[in-house]
């Protein structure tokens, strides 16, 4: 199915978009978040119809649409899927309908222009997924960086305007310089053809450049030690939706950018500096777990439990064997599912209290069993208990590791162990306990709406877990093409 | 049945998704029945099972393929795992049917008939499993099983401290074990058993030594060996029949199963054998000193629970694996029956654990008296009873072992270091019946209000107690050839210690002395505490800061609680700060310079027209002045 | 003398110099406005200068449309002016620097 006759991903892709037009036309929270939720279930539906009719067995891409854009310099709009896309693909159309759902309870001022904007942030992602052409990935890669920017900068926290301004200076020193690096890379290989680029190459002369660029980029996005310090202080600032979409689906274009283009496009480079960035990726386990634990605010917790996930997934992606490549997919589809979720979950007792400090927490369990079933669910998920999905990346990254060296493996581990005592911890100090105000006595359980929410996630998060034979079979296919290169 | 397996832990799991989604608000005190009858279903299929006696692996599905990994889930069924799932079903179900009647009172009735079916399947996957991995994840199900129900009551701060610490020590042995697999896979190509011990023979023996002590630690972590036995004291935080079935019965032996069923593993390198005999007879002792002079009922038998499993790891070490199975089995009957009678007492006594506010309770509570008795005797290794059979086979095992030309002779060490645990083990049971059961009531209030319990939870008590009576002598007599023996023979992987000659004499005067010495332990408590504690405190001043030294667990907890917790948390803050303020103060730093550049370079934007023109103009002459002059 | 094309060169230089100086030096915009005029006239003069001298029809096409232009120019920034100091009441170019960063 090289060519499809439906343009798949083309309605996938667009639809959020034309959603977020049609959005700005409506009036009231509520209209506005109707539409919202429509185009992102339309999308979503149609992302699910991709998966369904996607075919693991074929090599290379599928659902491929081509048409010129810049005829001159051959530069088209080429979209497809391949086993590295196909997941994070459908973990951005599952989280957004999820977001706008958990927004219109917490968003209270500039609904319509919020849901806009994450409409446009949704094909800004969903395009940096799709796209199969270098101009067409850049253009959505900074597309992404707009409305993130405004959701941070607009319905932020009191020093969103630090932390918006942060995250886009982060993010754009690395996108010029994958700029750079693409124009490198089109006037050595003479092409922005993804599809054919790994085949041609990048001259050995120029691979260090290259990868250099790209992987500052990429390990900034990620992030990466010692590129990460914009991560909490985003999503500390963040409004709610802002920090699931950005941990869960932001994240991963870094991920993603590495398994798509730098191990396939250079590398030698990869090979030279392959200690350095596993050694990286051990201190990023590590030093995140141990800076979790000690975190005072529970939204910074969760942010930089997610660093120290992050690191399984580059550990896994440069250890070049298919089980760790595998596993960091899986790992960031997991970590999407599960950060995503506990972000959901800090934003609940946010809205409830307006505090996320663990000195004014705690004692939730007898009013908010619901949501202390959930949160627990959603710990324990992601402090990679078996049977659920956080296990089964972090299991295929270790043994990965272990392949490669005893000694990052029995490191990266420490991390596991670490995850254990930070989760739980957190865990006690929100839930068990007394209460610490007269004010949250009366305090609510999680609604309908935020249980619907989060339930599909709980789904998730245990079918990836007791069956992740599943998902891997549909990655398998390409990733043994990427474990080939090097 | 044998093509069916999955449905002994299908019906645990139907009945957790039935009470935990249906428990609180529907079903509330139906889930009880609901859930025993899941687990009694289990029994029955497991009784089948072993009817039919038709052993083998079956494999449910592929859990996932990846390059060269290819991991199924599957069973594995045999002899070794028929004990297991029987102990294991069948202990449960009579803890289940307990709780029917010890937690009636309990607003979360539901949710404590959810987690309690959730671990027997975890529980009953563990034992079935065939490969490592399958073990490794429900290795950490029963574990979580255990965190949720030690935290069962979880308005209590010490509940949930107990909790963490009992997931977090147990993250540790973990740790191990994970390394464990990680190496099996790279050194082996593959996680199965079956595959594995086939090619542990060839492989290099270091490495075989260096996995099995890897494994070891993942069971000292679950079966609370030195010095990862913290966590287990502390788990007496949960309710008692949590205690009873997980923290006595079945989970705390999953360290003594895995260790018996990776036998190909330790028996490479005799050093591995030499290790977990030594650890286990040291936990022993170790422990057994502890629980003399522990005040709180259930700590006493959580230390009891720590030292009887020493001396499973002792039988292991020596090579006597039937042994440690049949005193798991043997210890799951008595200790289960002690853990619930003392949870009958504590019912009796509304919620009070301490023994000092015991005493004088066996005419009020005649059931719980003789069954808990009868626990005891059993637990003290007293001629008939259960405990008896097994322990002085793990003994004379041991003993033998070490007097072997082949053997080694450290095992002496170790049998007289059990030898000794035996004694004081003995005399730590006994202290605690009197102090429950005789002399005159010390808290005359609550002893008045006393009661036997009902009669749901008196059955298990009353059946529990026949086992503890029987089992011993009709699974393992006559010795090392009982019904338990000749059941085990078959099963691959277990080895088997031959007894030869006139060493059954010398097995005969092993029996003798440790029943001497059992008796004597017993001899010891009640002339100590039957006439009131001032004697027991006399002989407490004998050694001077022996008994605060033990009363305070040799200060473990402290140590590890400044040694590797605070340390760890004062490493986290220090990272943090370099985080915050270096790694970030770096990146703040490019912002600033970038910043000051840029002010120095604004004082030139007066915003006065003028000074642009100007600098404009000036600019204007300086250019055509330079390409005049230098054209 | 008349005939000589530096003269009118020298005119225009030193009528556009003079609006320099004033456009650099006066306070009153309504001045620098009349500066910016002068500057203007040196250089048309100039065009107009060589325009003739090279016998160049595109020096006086250049001239006329620059004066159209100049026309115009003015009227636009006195209009502003006008706004301006309805605003500021005041012309003065040293207060204004609303520019500034």
């Amino acid at each position: 199915m090289a060519e499809s006759g439906f343009p798949l991903l083309s309605v996938i892709l667009w639809v959020p978009l034309a959603g977020a037009a049609l959005v700005l036309l409506t009036r009231g929270r509520s209209a506005a978040a109707a539409v919202a939720m429509l185009a992102a279930l339309v999308s979503l539906l149609a992302a699910v119809a991709m998966v369904a009719e996607f075919d693991p067995g074929v090599e290379g891409y599928q659902f491929l649409e081509e048409r010129d854009w810049i005829a001159a310099l051959d530069i088209s709009y080429r979209l497809g899927v391949d086993g590295i896309s196909v997941l994070m693909v459908l973990l951005t159309a599952i989280l957004t309908p999820i977001v706008v759902a958990t927004s219109w309870l917490s968003i209270n001022r500039r609904v319509r222009e919020y849901m806009a904007a994450m409409l446009l942030l949704e094909t800004g992602l969903l395009g940096v997924f799709m796209a199969l052409d270098l101009v067409l990935f850049y253009v959505f890669w900074e597309l992404v960086l707009i409305p993130m920017y405004l959701l941070i900068g607009v319905w932020g926290g009191p020093n969103r305007i630090y932390a918006t301004i942060k995250f886009f200076i982060f993010t754009f020193i690395g996108s010029v310089l994958m700029l750079l690096a693409i124009l490198v890379i089109a006037f050595d290989a003479g092409s922005f053809n993804v599809i054919l680029l790994p085949e041609i190459g990048v001259s050995s002369h120029l691979q260090t450049a290259v990868f250099g660029a790209f992987f500052l980029t990429f390990a900034i996005k990620a992030p990466m030690f010692p590129f990460h310090t914009w991560l909490p202080d985003a999503h500390v600032e963040a409004p709610t939706g802002g920090s699931v979409i950005l941990a869960g689906v932001l994240l991963k274009m870094g991920g993603y950018g590495f398994l798509r283009y730098v191990l396939p496009l250079t590398p030698e480079a990869v090979d030279e500096f392959r200690v350095a960035v596993m050694a990286l990726s051990v201190v990023a386990i590590i030093n995140g777990a141990l800076v979790a634990m000690m975190q005072r605010d529970l939204k910074k917790l969760v942010a930089y439990s997610s660093v120290s996930h992050m690191g399984f997934v580059t550990l896994g992606i440069f250890s070049q064997e298919q089980i760790g490549i595998d596993g960091a997919i899986v790992q960031m589809f997991s970590h999407g599912l599960v950060t995503g979720a506990l972000f959901l979950c800090v934003g609940i007792v946010y809205d409830r209290t307006h505090t996320r400090l663990f000195a004014d927490l705690g004692g939730f369990a007898k009013r908010m069993p619901v949501y202390a079933l959930l949160l627990g669910f959603f710990s324990l998920a992601s402090l990679g208990l078996p049977m659920m999905s956080g296990f089964v990346g972090e299991f295929m990254v270790l043994l990965a590791a272990f392949g490669w060296s005893y000694v990052a493996g029995v490191l990266s581990l420490l991390g596991v162990v670490l995850a254990a005592a930070y989760m739980l911890w957190m865990y006690k100090r929100v839930v068990f306990g007394e209460l610490r105000s007269a004010a949250f006595a009366r305090i609510p359980d999680a609604n309908r709406v935020e249980v619907m929410a989060l339930l599909p996630l709980v789904a998730l998060v245990m079918w990836v877990g007791i069956s992740p034979g599943t998902f891997v079979n549909l990655l398998d296919t390409a990733t043994a093409a990427i474990a080939t290169y090097r | 049945m044998i093509e069916h397996p999955w449905l002994i832990p299908l019906a645990p799991l139907l009945a957790f998704a039935i009470n935990g989604l249906l428990g609180p608000r529907y079903l509330k005190k139906a889930t009880g029945v609901i859930g025993s009858a899941g687990i009694l279903a289990a029994f029955l299929l497991t009784v089948w099972l072993w009817a039919e006696g038709e052993y083998g692996e079956a494999t449910l599905f592929e859990w996932l393929a990846s390059g060269s990994l290819a991991i199924n889930i599957g069973f594995l069924v045999d002899e070794l795992t028929v004990v297991m799932l029987l102990v294991v079903t069948g202990v449960s179900f009579l803890v289940h049917v307990y709780s029917i009647g010890y937690m009636a009172h309990d607003g979360s009735f539901a949710r404590f008939f959810a987690w309690l079916p959730l671990f027997v399947f975890s529980m009953v996957m563990l034992v079935m499993a065939n490969n490592f991995l399958s073990l490794f994840v429900f290795w950490e199900l029963v574990g979580v099983c255990s965190y949720l129900l030690i935290g069962f009551w979880h308005d209590r701060e010490s509940a949930n401290n107990a909790a963490m610490k009992a997931f977090l020590v147990n993250r540790v042995g973990d740790f191990g074990f994970a390394i464990a697999i990680f190496m099996i896979f790279w050194n082996f190509r593959t996680l199965e058993y079956g595959a594995v011990f086939a090619q542990v023979g060839q492989a290099d023996p270091e490495t075989v030594l260096v996995i099995a002590l890897l494994l070891f630690v993942g069971a000292m972590g679950k079966s609370a060996q030195f010095p990862l036995h913290i966590w287990l004291p502390d788990a007496m935080e949960g309710p008692t029949p949590v205690s009873a079935l997980i923290h006595a019965a079945t989970m705390v032996t999953a360290g003594v199963y895995m260790v018996a069923r990776m036998a190909p593993i330790f028996e490479v390198h005799t050093t591995a054998l030499l290790v977990v005999g030594g650890v286990g007879a040291f936990t022993a002792l170790f422990a057994a000193t502890i629980a003399v002079v522990q005040t709180d009922i259930k700590r006493v038998l959580a230390y009891s629970t720590v030292s009887q499993l020493g001396l499973m790891f002792l039988a292991l070490g020596a090579g006597v694996y039937t042994a440690a199975i049949f005193h798991l089995a043997t210890h799951a009957f008595f200790k289960a029956l002690l853990f619930l009678g003392s949870g009958s007492v504590i019912h009796a006594m509304h919620d009070e654990q301490e023994m000092t506010r015991y005493g004088g309770l066996r005419r009020k509570l005649k059931w719980t008296y003789g069954t808990f008795l009868v626990g005891g005797l059993a637990l003290s290794a007293i001629f008939p009873l259960a405990g008896f059979w097994s322990k002085d086979e793990i003994l004379a095992g041991a003993f033998m072992r070490g007097a072997s030309l082949d053997g080694d002779g450290l095992f002496i060490v170790f049998w007289a270091l059990g030898l000794a645990a035996s004694l004081l083990t003995a005399f730590y049971t006994f202290r605690m019946v009197i102090m429950t059961f005789h002399g005159d009531p010390r808290d005359a209030e609550l002893h008045e209000r006393a009661h036997e319990s009902p009669a749901v939870m008196v059955a298990p008590l009353a059946l529990l107690a026949v086992l503890a009576m029987g089992a011993g002598a009709v699974l393992g007599f006559p010795p090392e050839h009982g019904l338990i023996h000749d059941f085990l023979h078959h099963a691959p992987g277990i080895l088997h210690f031959e007894l030869t000659g006139n060493q059954t004499i010398i097995a005969i005067s092993l029996a003798v002395i440790s029943t001497a010495v059992a008796l004597l332990g017993a001899l010891g408590a009640y002339m100590i505490y039957s006439r009131g504690a001032p004697r027991a405190e006399s002989i407490g001043q004998f050694v001077p800061g022996m008994h605060s030294l033990l009363y305070r667990k040799y200060h473990i907890d402290e140590i590890v609680n400044y040694g590797i917790v605070a340390t760890t948390k004062v490493l986290g803050f220090i990272l943090w700060a370099i985080d915050a303020k270096i790694v970030d103060g770096i990146a703040n730093l490019i912002g600033w310079t970038v910043r000051a550049l840029g002010g120095a370079a604004r004082q030139v934007q007066t915003g006065q027209v003028q000074n642009y023109v100007f600098l404009m103009a000036l600019g204007a002459v300086v250019s055509v002045g330079a390409l005049m002059i230098f054209r | 003398m008349a005939d000589s094309l530096n003269a009118y060169l020298y005119v225009g230089a030193i009528l556009f110099a003079l609006g320099m100086l004033g456009v650099l030096v006066r306070r009153s915009l309504i001045v620098v406005l009349l500066s910016m005029e002068l500057m203007l006239q040196g250089v048309n003069l100039t065009m107009g200068a060589f325009g003739v001298f090279n016998e160049d029809m595109g020096g006086y096409m250049l001239t006329l449309a620059s004066l159209t232009i100049a026309a115009s120019e003015s009227v636009v920034g006195l209009a502003i002016l006008v706004v301006v100091s309805r605003k500021a009441r005041e012309l003065y170019t040293d207060r204004m620097d609303g520019m500034k960063w």
